[in-house]
């Protein structure tokens, strides 16, 4: 009897191998035409069925960088939503298969992998965070799969291939414009720097801050790091203190700012903190209350901005999911639209030819700023430095490359 | 010498918590000899529900006297519940099983526990951490030298809470008649119960005891560090059970020092050298103390005798 | 047939069969990632089962060697990347590197598991838990902090040689050995420590050289899964060695059956597909709407029905799927190489 019933169980097992094996071919909503393998198509064009265009999206839903995410997929889903309004591309409109990495870089690049082998999309949008982008482009490069990231700021996301692109400015910019803001406009000389071990984009920020902060004269007084994630920085926090610094510059994401805020005022230091767009979200405010009030950051757009485009953005936005949108969400937005203007320019659906319609984007007007694709795939804009309010941003001083 | 003095009023903060926690495991070993795995996660859950009683008060009433203690009672009350739940219905019928069954069950509970308040789905909280609100107001309570040291209020009523709990705890373990039959029934159950002491009862109620411990260090933690999400306990518990057994498994005031220890050296470690290095620090001085003195450093090996 | 040569049948039906299917279907490379994934579990089970299933012993850090051996492998196929062995082709080179790397990988886990066997093996089941534990912790905290394995960020680029081929190869090594195992005296030895401790000691079995000699062999197999995992996937970090990777390997070993090689295949090849197929099935129900999420949700759903899963299956069933019983016990007379292992 029992071992009838490990028999009929290794069969069960054994059966649902074999039902993978089929499974694994494309399935039936969105695959590709001609064919049944799931070979990248030679014949057949990836992406593409009937009349809807297939793209793919993977973003940070859950977990420690959820509101990257959840702003991301809101404004990309507007975006698309009013594209289709307005009667698609070349005819067709256009599908969007979203997935969650949970803010891991390691299930963002099986995402990655299902979306490129299993779902067959024609070109990927995302991530946000450049330890997740770096995975993906690590599997989208190799099957030459176009993929715009909307806001992963380490320059190393694009130097793993000519298919993978981003719509914002990268981190040796953005360093450069806490380090100026520092020296120029907070006129302060002594700066502790304060990194995340965990993500790509906080040490590469780091680095470049320091390099340039020195330069310009100031002087790092001190330098610690925290592994994000992690609830109790006052060690850190205390060993910075010692060295007596005007500023903090911490350039991670927003869930470890509030806190180290929080402790850093707590633990008695007055300095001025300031950080980059990876502090850019509502959560920042409720995690570090009137501890973050003051601190200053650079990002990629303000919604202060009077310009008719973006208070445009801002109103589409607040009237489908009833918050601001935040810089991921703008930049989002103009990924989607910059990836639509490139299908359309694009002479067909191969996937070579829409990445070369990308890397001509140029002058594109995006609603955070003007989008020019260089030869590095990357865009140069100019950064605004925000001072944290209750509750809401106030716009400071615009900062050019 | 300012910062020594910080990192030692920090270190002696996350001790007391590791400490309030690691009193439930030294407890539930001591009478059932099984590693309760979930009981990082009975914390969350604690901390979990001291937020939602706060979310219904409002910020207004959330902070005074009456509103703190009701936070604390909720979670206390409600996290006994649980830990009476789980003893009945995971752990009771598994009593004379191999230990190793129950250890798995333990790690499912754990598992169940955390990575299901991360679901989605209302009213489970969710992955993403949340602002535990002020249940006092801070206020600066001592002040050394030009702020080269603060010491704020809620530093102080949280280490008063912790110590009158653990008193309390001491008092009812050594001086009362329950006291007395737990530590009966930890010393051999089935001689306890050969004595008339109702064994079952006994062993529910500890672990009823342990959970609630467990939930005041819950809302401690929150009080201390802020945000809350749902994973939070998988790494205090560890933390807390590798802070019982450097102090000796089974041993009450061996809980206590180690949990002060282990924030202790956490805290140094990490002040002085690099914070990459914390999550080691616990495991490694848990090594080195097993290496030197296998029972724990109040704890005696017991030879199995066949 | 002389007995080196018998013994020698089945690997080269299991090549043989291997080549086969590599053909075939190596052109898919979903099915090819999928496979090498279940096929990784699948030696990640077997080798535990070799320490908590035959030998009884409560280890729960088995990620941590799955780490040492993926970051040995795959650093050292970083460093040999531009380099090929002159006289070959350059694919024959690189699977030869490959090979080498994994061989590597397995020796640095296995060395990792001796020192680690050591001191813990001397403790007391509970204990021995929450050490082995520990070790994995520090193992991936080691690798945190040193920069030539790319700190928190981990290691990208590792050229991805691995193949159905290969990984199921390995697979097919390790069912080999761990059947082996159990139908030898120093398998018996082994579960005599399983059965009881104390006795076997009194009868002369050497447990703490059993032990540790097992924990060994689980841990070089480990350190092969490992280094097999970083050839096909395209960045390794400290974030895919975690102890939930550990447990959810237990998991797997006690579904399976905690002695049974056979069951540990088995429940390996399910929880691995499981999501897989739940995801797949949400996405062809619900096309973008409710199905899309649910799909989302699989992986969060996954973790919570681990927990309960454990939780039923000590309360209904402890000794999982398969007890301790193996498919060879079953198999008929006349299948080649059907012998009776320790029932």
């Amino acid at each position: 009897m029992r071992s009838a019933l490990a028999v009929v169980l290794t069969s069960c097992a054994l059966a649902l191998v074999g039902c993978e094996k089929k499974g694994s071919a494309p399935p039936s909503s969105g695959g590709a035409s001609g064919g049944t393998a799931a070979a990248p198509a030679s014949g057949g064009t990836p992406g593409v069925t009937g009349d809807t265009i297939l793209l793919g999206e993977v973003g940070s839903l859950t977990g420690s960088e959820a509101t990257f995410g959840i702003s991301t997929r809101n404004a990309i889903d507007l975006a698309i939503r009013e594209v289709n309004a307005a009667g698609g591309v070349k005819g067709k409109k256009i599908d969007i298969r979203v997935y969650d990495n949970q803010s891991k870089p390691e299930e963002a690049a099986q995402a990655a992998n299902r979306l490129i082998n299993q779902d067959n999309v024609l070109l990927i949008l995302g991530e946000v965070a450049s330890s997740n982008s770096m995975a993906m482009a690590e599997k989208a490069q190799p099957a030459k799969v176009p993929m715009i990231s909307n806001a992963s700021t380490n320059p190393k996301v694009t130097e793993i291939g000519d298919y993978i692109f981003r719509v914002c400015f990268i981190d040796p910019f953005q360093g450069f414009v806490m380090a100026k803001f520092a020296h120029d406009n907070l006129k302060v000389n002594k700066v502790a720097v304060l990194r995340d071990l965990g993500s790509a984009y906080s040490q590469g920020l780091a680095d470049v801050f320091e390099r340039k902060y020195t330069e310009m004269g100031g002087k790092i007084v001190a330098r610690e790091t925290y592994t994000k994630g992690s609830t109790d920085f006052r060690s850190q926090l205390t060993a910075i203190k010692r060295g007596s610094p005007d500023a903090i510059y911490i350039p991670g994401y927003y869930n470890d700012i509030g806190l180290i805020a929080r402790q850093a005022r707590e633990l008695g230091i007055t300095a001025t903190l300031m950080g980059g767009d990876g502090w850019d979200s509502e959560k920042l405010f409720e995690l570090g209350g009137s501890a973050v009030e003051g601190s200053y950051f650079s990002n990629h757009y303000s919604p202060d901005d009077p310009s008719p485009r973006v208070q445009k953005f801002i109103a589409a936005y607040k009237a489908a999911y009833g918050s601001v949108p935040d810089s991921l969400a703008a930049l989002g937005y103009d990924a989607a639209m910059v990836a639509v203007d490139a299908i359309k320019r694009a002479p067909s659906f191969d996937r070579a030819a829409i990445r070369d319609a990308i890397a001509q984007t140029k002058n594109y007007h995006g609603v955070t700023g003007s989008i020019t694709l260089d030869e590095k795939r990357n865009a140069t804009k100019s950064a605004v430095v925000l001072q944290v309010g209750k509750g809401k941003t106030k716009y400071v001083d615009t900062i050019a490359p | 010498m300012s910062d020594f003095a910080q990192h030692l009023i920090n270190g002696v903060a996350a001790g007391t918590i590791y400490a309030l926690v690691a009193l439930g495991y030294t407890m539930v070993y001591g009478v059932l000899k099984l590693i309760n795995f979930a009981h990082g996660d009975v914390m969350m859950v604690g901390t979990f529900m001291g937020y939602a009683v706060a979310q219904k008060l409002g910020d207004e009433h959330q902070s005074t006297l009456w509103g703190a203690l009701l936070i604390f009672l909720v979670a206390m009350v409600g996290c006994a519940v649980l830990g009476f739940l789980i003893e009945r219905f995971a752990y009771r019928p598994l009593r004379d099983k191999p230990r190793l069954t129950a250890l798995i069950t333990a790690i499912g509970i754990s598992f169940t526990l955390s990575y299901g308040f991360q679901l989605d789905i209302p009213p489970l909280p969710g992955a993403a951490p949340r602002a535990f609100p002020e249940i006092i107001i801070p206020k600066e309570w001592l002040i050394v030298g030009d702020r080269a040291v603060v010491i704020w209020n809620w530093q102080v009523i949280s280490l008063s809470i912790a110590i009158g709990l653990m008193l309390m705890l001491q008092g009812l373990v050594y001086r009362t008649r329950f006291g007395r039959a737990m530590r009966a029934v930890s010393f051999d159950h089935r001689t306890a119960a050969l004595m008339g002491i109702p064994v079952d009862r006994i062993i529910a109620l500890t672990f009823m005891l342990g959970s609630a411990l467990a939930a005041g260090a819950g809302i401690l933690y929150a009080i201390k560090d802020t945000a809350i999400q749902p994973l939070m306990g998988l790494y205090v518990g560890l933390k807390a059970f590798v802070a019982a057994v450097i102090g000796g498994i089974g041993n009450v005031p061996g809980a206590v020092v180690g949990g002060l220890l282990l924030g202790l050296v956490e805290e140094f470690v990490v002040g002085y050298s690099s914070s990459s290095w914390r999550d080691a620090v616990a495991f490694g001085f848990l090594i080195v103390v097993l290496l030197v003195r296998p029972g724990g450093l109040f704890g005696s090996v017991t030879a199995e005798k066949v | 047939m002389p007995a080196w040569l018998r013994g020698l049948v089945p690997v080269l039906i299991a090549i043989a069969v291997l080549a086969v299917l590599q053909l075939v279907l190596g052109e898919f490379p979903f099915f090819v990632y999928l496979a090498s994934i279940v096929g990784v579990n699948v030696i990640l089970a077997v080798s535990l089962n070799i320490v908590n299933g035959m030998t009884g012993q409560f280890s729960i850090g088995h990620a941590g060697f799955m780490a040492v051996g993926a970051y040995t492998a795959g650093k050292l196929s970083l460093l040999l990347k531009d380099v090929a062995i002159a006289g070959l082709p350059t694919m024959v080179s690189d699977q030869v590197q490959f090979v080498g790397t994994l061989l590597a990988g397995g020796v640095a886990a296995a060395l990792c598991g001796f020192i680690v066997g050591l001191p813990s093996l001397r403790l007391r089941g509970d204990y021995l838990a929450i050490v082995t534990l520990g070790f994995g912790e520090i193992i991936r905290v080691i690798v945190q902090n040193l920069d030539m394995f790319g700190r928190a960020l981990g290691l990208s680029g590792i050229p991805q040689t691995s193949s159905f081929f290969a990984v199921w190869f390995c697979v097919f090594l390790v069912v080999l050995v761990a059947r082996r195992i159990v139908g030898s005296t120093h398998g018996r030895s082994l579960w005599a420590i399983r059965e009881d401790e104390v006795a076997a000691e009194a009868m002369g079995v050497n447990t703490t050289g059993y032990k540790v000699r097992a924990f060994v062999i689980s841990s070089f197999f480990a350190g092969v899964a490992g280094g097999l995992f970083a050839h096909f996937v395209p960045i390794i970090n400290p974030g895919s060695f975690t102890f939930v990777k550990s447990i959810e390997v237990v998991v797997m070993v006690v579904l399976g059956g905690l002695g049974s090689t056979t069951g540990a295949i088995v429940a390996a090849i399910f929880l691995t597909l499981l999501p897989e197929a739940l995801r797949t099935l949400f996405l062809q129900l619900g096309g973008l709407g409710a199905g899309a999420s649910l799909a989302q949700k699989v992986d969060q759903i996954r973790m919570p029905v681990y927990g309960m899963l454990l939780v039923i299956l000590m309360l209904v069933r402890p000794q999982g799927l398969f007890g301790t019983r193996e498919v060879w016990d079953v198999l008929p007379r006349w299948w080649p190489g059907a012998r009776k292992g320790i029932t």
